[in-house]
Formats: C-alpha cells, sequence, structure tokens
C-alpha cells in the first residue's frame, strides 16, 4: 500500500489497525470498480464482440463513434433530456422547498407527500406513466377535442422525449426538494428579519440572501442531478424502449442495447469511456464553477 | 402540472419571513393561498396512484373505453387480479429475493463503509496515503455503470458470484463512494478525547472503534442505511444483466419480465405493479420521519 512505502518511521499498531479496517472496503472496490474500468478501457481498443476472439484496432472504436448516427443521436436526446431536467428539477424543487419551509398547514404531511415519488421504483412508475401518456390523456384530449394531444406523445418522434422527462422530473424533484429544505433551514431566520427591517423587497432578498446562502445546496443539487439524468435508463426501458425510431434511445441504454445483446462489446466500450469522460469533465467543471462562485462570497 | 405553474410564479413572494412587528393580515391570507396551492399540487402526485389502485381494483369488462372506465370507483372490489398476479409473477419469491438483497447489502454497507470511513478520517490527516484512498474510493462516484456494465458481467461469470450473491457485493461497492464520504464527514462530529480515554485505559483500537465509536455514528448509520436501501430495492440495471442467467428475480425485474404477459390485462398489470409498490409504501409511511430526517442529515453534512 502506498502509505507503507512512503512513510519511513515504523508503522504503529494503532495504523496498522485502521489499515485492516480499511481493507476490505479497498479490495472490493479495487475488484469491482477499478478492475473492471481498467478491462472497459482495454476492450475499448479491441473488436471484440462479447464472445470469441478479438484484435487490436487502436483507436478506430473512437473514430467510429463520431460518425455513427445512432450514437450522434443517443447523445443529443441524452443531452437534450439531461440539460432540460437539470434546470426544470432545480426551479421546481427550490420553488417546493420554500413553500414547504415557511410557517404553513400540513407542513410535515406535505413535505411527506412530495417525497413519495423518490422512494416510488423507476421501472414502475414509467408503466404507470406509460399508461397515463397512453391511454387516459388520449382519450381525454378526444373528448375535449385537443387535437395534438389525441394521439400518444410517446408514439411521436418528435415528442417522445418529453414524455420521458416528465416522468425523470416527476421522480427528481423529491430528493432535490429534501435537499433545498435542508438548506434553507441552515439560514437563520433573523437574517431576513434584519433585511427587512432594512426594507429590503421580497426578490431583493431572495437574490441577494436566499440564493447565496444556498449555493453549496444548489452545487449539490445540479451536480447530482445531473449526473443521474444523463444516466439514465429506467425510464426509458419502461416508456419507449427508446422508440420510436431510436428517438429517445439514452447512451446508457444503448450500450446496453447494443454492447450486451448486440455484439458490440469494443465499439460501446469505446462509447462508455467518452461518457465516461464526459461526466468526470462535466462534473468538474460544475465543482470548478460553483466553488469560484462560493469564494466570491 | 398547471398548480405547479401557478406555484412558480407565486412562490417567491410568500417565502420571506417579516419580523413580527410588522405581520399583518395579508401575510395570513398568503400562506393559507400558498398552503391550497402546495396542496394542489400533490394531485400530481397523487393522481397515478389512485389511478393504480382503482385499475388494480377493478375487473376487465369494467375498462370502458372512456376516462370514467380507468378511474371511476369499482362496482364491486374484487382482490383476483391480486391473487393472480402474485401467481403470475411469482410475487413472493421476488419479494424475498429483494429483501434478501437489500438487508443484506445494507449490512455489509453498514459495516464495511462505517469503518472505511473511520480509517480514513482519523488518519487523513497525518498519513497521505489514507488522504490518496480517501479520493480515490470518492473519485468513484462518479463512474458510471454503463461503464462497468459490460466488463462486471464477464468477471462475475468467470467468479461464480452472476447470481444474488454477487449483486449484494456489486451493492457495497457502488454506494461505498457516497458513504465513506459520509462517515468520514460523521467523524468530524465526534472528539478524539473519546477514543484517546479508552485507549489510555488499555482498549485497543479495535475494541474502541465497535465499542465507542460505532455506536456513536448512529445519525449516520441511519442516513447510510436508508441511501442505501432505496437505491438497491428500485435498482433494476445492476440484477438485469448480472442476474440474468439465474433463474432468480427481484421485485422490479419480475415487472419487467412478466411485462409480455400482461398483454392488454391492464387490471394484473395494475395489480401487479401494486404489489411491488407495496412493501416500499409500507416502509415509508411506518419510517417516513427518519427516511426524510436521515436524507436531510447526509445534505447537510455531505
Amino acid at each position: 500500500m502506498k502509505s507503507n512505502r512512503k512513510i519511513r518511521k515504523p508503522i504503529s499498531n494503532k495504523t496498522k489497525t485502521l489499515l485492516l479496517m480499511l481493507l476490505p472496503a479497498l479490495l472490493l472496490f479495487v475488484l469491482f470498480n477499478t478492475i473492471p474500468l481498467i478491462t472497459g478501457a482495454f476492450y475499448s481498443f479491441t473488436n471484440y464482440r462479447g464472445y470469441g476472439s478479438y484484435d487490436f484496432v487502436g483507436f478506430r472504436n473512437f473514430s467510429d463513434l463520431f460518425r455513427d448516427i445512432r450514437v450522434g443521436k443517443s447523445y443529443l436526446f441524452t443531452f437534450k433530456y439531461a440539460i432540460a431536467g437539470t434546470i426544470l428539477v432545480n426551479v421546481i424543487s427550490l420553488l417546493l422547498a420554500m413553500g414547504l419551509n415557511s410557517k404553513i398547514k400540513f407542513k410535515s404531511t406535505l413535505r411527506g407527500m412530495y417525497f413519495l415519488p423518490n422512494i416510488l421504483g423507476g421501472l414502475v412508475v414509467g408503466y404507470i406513466f406509460s399508461f397515463i401518456f397512453t391511454y387516459i390523456i388520449p382519450t381525454a384530449a378526444k373528448a375535449l377535442n385537443i387535437d395534438f394531444l389525441s394521439n400518444s406523445i410517446l408514439a411521436s418522434e418528435r415528442w417522445a422525449w418529453v414524455g420521458v422527462l416528465i416522468v425523470g422530473v416527476w421522480q427528481t424533484v423529491a430528493m432535490n426538494t429534501i435537499i433545498y429544505i435542508s438548506g434553507l433551514q441552515t439560514i437563520p431566520a433573523d437574517i431576513y428579519e434584519a433585511s427587512a427591517i432594512d426594507g429590503a423587497g421580497k426578490w431583493c432578498t431572495f437574490k441577494k440572501l436566499t440564493l447565496p446562502l444556498l449555493l453549496p445546496f444548489i452545487s449539490t443539487n445540479l451536480i447530482l442531478s445531473t449526473k443521474n439524468m444523463l444516466m439514465v435508463f429506467d425510464q426509458i426501458i419502461s416508456l419507449t424502449k427508446g422508440g420510436p425510431a431510436q428517438s429517445t434511445e439514452s447512451i446508457s441504454y444503448l450500450i446496453y442495447r447494443n454492447g450486451m445483446e448486440g455484439g458490440q462489446f469494443g465499439f460501446q466500450s469505446a462509447n462508455a469511456v467518452v461518457f465516461f469522460i464526459l461526466i468526470v469533465t462535466i462534473s468538474v467543471v460544475q465543482l470548478v464553477i460553483t466553488s469560484k462562485k462560493e469564494e466570491q462570497l | 402540472m398547471s398548480s405547479e405553474k401557478y406555484f412558480v410564479s407565486k412562490a417567491p413572494d410568500i417565502r420571506i419571513k417579516p419580523a413580527k412587528e410588522i405581520k399583518n393580515d395579508k401575510d395570513g391570507k398568503s400562506k393559507i393561498l400558498l398552503t391550497i396551492v402546495l396542496i394542489l399540487g400533490c394531485i400530481t402526485i397523487l393522481f397515478p396512484l389512485y389511478m393504480t389502485v382503482i385499475i388494480a381494483l377493478k375487473s376487465p369488462s369494467e375498462m370502458t373505453n372512456d376516462i370514467a372506465g380507468a378511474l371511476s370507483l369499482p362496482e364491486s372490489f374484487s382482490l383476483d387480479n391480486f391473487a393472480e398476479a402474485i401467481r403470475v409473477t411469482d410475487f413472493w419469491h421476488s419479494l424475498g429475493n429483494s429483501l434478501l438483497i437489500t438487508g443484506t447489502a445494507i449490512v455489509l454497507s453498514l459495516a464495511i463503509h462505517s469503518m472505511a470511513g473511520y480509517a480514513i478520517g482519523r488518519s487523513m490527516a497525518k498519513h497521505k496515503g489514507f488522504k490518496f484512498i480517501y479520493f480515490y474510493i470518492v473519485s468513484g462516484m462518479f463512474v458510471p455503470f454503463a461503464i462497468l456494465m459490460m466488463p462486471l458481467v464477464k468477471e462475475t461469470a468467470v467468479m461464480q458470484i452472476d447470481n444474488m450473491f454477487g449483486v449484494i457485493l456489486l451493492y457495497v461497492v457502488f454506494y461505498m463512494p457516497m458513504n465513506v464520504m459520509l462517515y468520514s464527514g460523521y467523524l468530524k462530529n465526534i472528539p478524539l478525547a473519546m477514543e484517546e480515554a479508552a485507549e489510555m485505559d488499555g482498549a485497543s483500537t479495535w475494541k474502541t472503534y465497535w465499542k465507542i465509536i460505532f455506536p456513536m455514528m448512529k445519525p449516520m448509520h441511519a442516513t447510510v442505511a436508508v441511501l442505501t436501501a432505496l437505491g438497491t430495492w428500485n435498482d433494476v440495471m445492476t440484477p438485469l444483466v448480472i442476474m440474468s442467467g439465474s433463474d432468480k428475480t427481484t421485485l422490479p425485474l419480475a415487472q419487467l419480465n412478466f411485462q409480455t404477459q400482461f398483454g392488454t390485462n391492464y387490471n394484473l398489470a395494475f395489480a401487479s405493479y401494486l404489489l411491488a409498490l407495496i412493501p416500499i409504501l409500507i416502509f415509508y409511511i411506518i419510517c417516513q420521519k427518519q427516511i426524510i430526517g436521515g436524507i436531510a442529515n447526509g445534505a447537510v453534512k455531505g
């Protein structure tokens, strides 16, 4: 272990015990995170189909990725979904959190209610919403003569992603709301009293006080929701299976479909490597931007 | 949805708590308005659940071709759909497997992650090696399952753990970055003096940990248990790719596998969905305070 080599002084008994306590976690992590990560990166340079023999193909998988229309479409969909979703989720959950944090009646019941979507499984929620989109909404729209909604939006190549987005937002808002509420509770009430006495307007107080003080929580929520929405899978499998015409195929779903079943193990490994690098880059950029903002305060 | 839009424009005005002296009638009225808006907003959450219960209780013949056919109360309450769904999806076995997987994953996570969090949290300042391991494990948070998925399928097959046991081990690894971060962060609240006193009395590090520190981390155990439970209970992807060879299913996996068998019998399908949701709903109703408290705790400490 690294620490053994670097530190010259004899290791105390206490450190030995602590190392021993760390060992199970470290072993499991290396075995089921680092090794598969390296294996995945290794296969991305091969034409492995998931079985049989394979050859090294250099960077061909990566250059092919940028020419593959299906891969391009999946990136377009995933980013469209994640950007729209992250914005919607954070706006809605911040407003909900402010509402649920004020002195209102039934506060704890309402909080419990708004958290409910988070505990339900994405797959079953997807099936339930699938029925709403394909049956309830079109039937209601026909009765009310609304042409636009008289067919299932999940069957529309142009609008199916909105259906997936609604379900994703419906579930993700719950968790972010709780995080924002706990953030709001760290702000002492007398700050608001002071600003009210100083005659600050409500919008001004929100912009100059609430938002800056919430910044660490906003940063947590942004990173969490972006990452989770980029990895969307359950809703796709239950709502659209990537259709119609591959218009809602997310990156994770494509890697699963073609990598596991389509004989593209090597090619989709390259896709996964690019996806991994993108996620890390986006998270780091988000971290740097928000921590810069925090420093300015 | 429309009630939420209304809420968007309204909420910022109402939020601010004025000083007690200037509290007036207008403030009280806006509070009531806010409460009404928030209650109306609950419809977006309760409607899908209401629909699920109603359809699950109906017989297919009651599903006429209009909205009322799907949403009106059933003429007679019948549990036939549930009996059929339990038989078709082999409900009790899937439930047992889900309970076993989630339960074991939680127990292992509490033991392994808290030990690691303790070792790291107490030595990070003194030893660079521990700090390195901390960042090494926490950076695992940004590794998407998509890149691990295919290699893990091969690896678990070679190790002959492409079964429930393998899925449990994988969960222990997937939730490790977050849990280790939470535990080592929480340790800052526990004064070193506690351990030093115990060690003075001649207790070993190992004993001190289990007798003194582990019980003191109770609030964080609750957070870790809740986060791990919600994640593992509802997860589809891991059992789908790892356990596909074995004939075992989890609750969500059973829904996926039997989706085609439901066909157009929506009543049977919804009875099955409801059955899949009921265990976690019961758990939520009983432990709602601990669950929400646990997550809030994780957000503030993390």
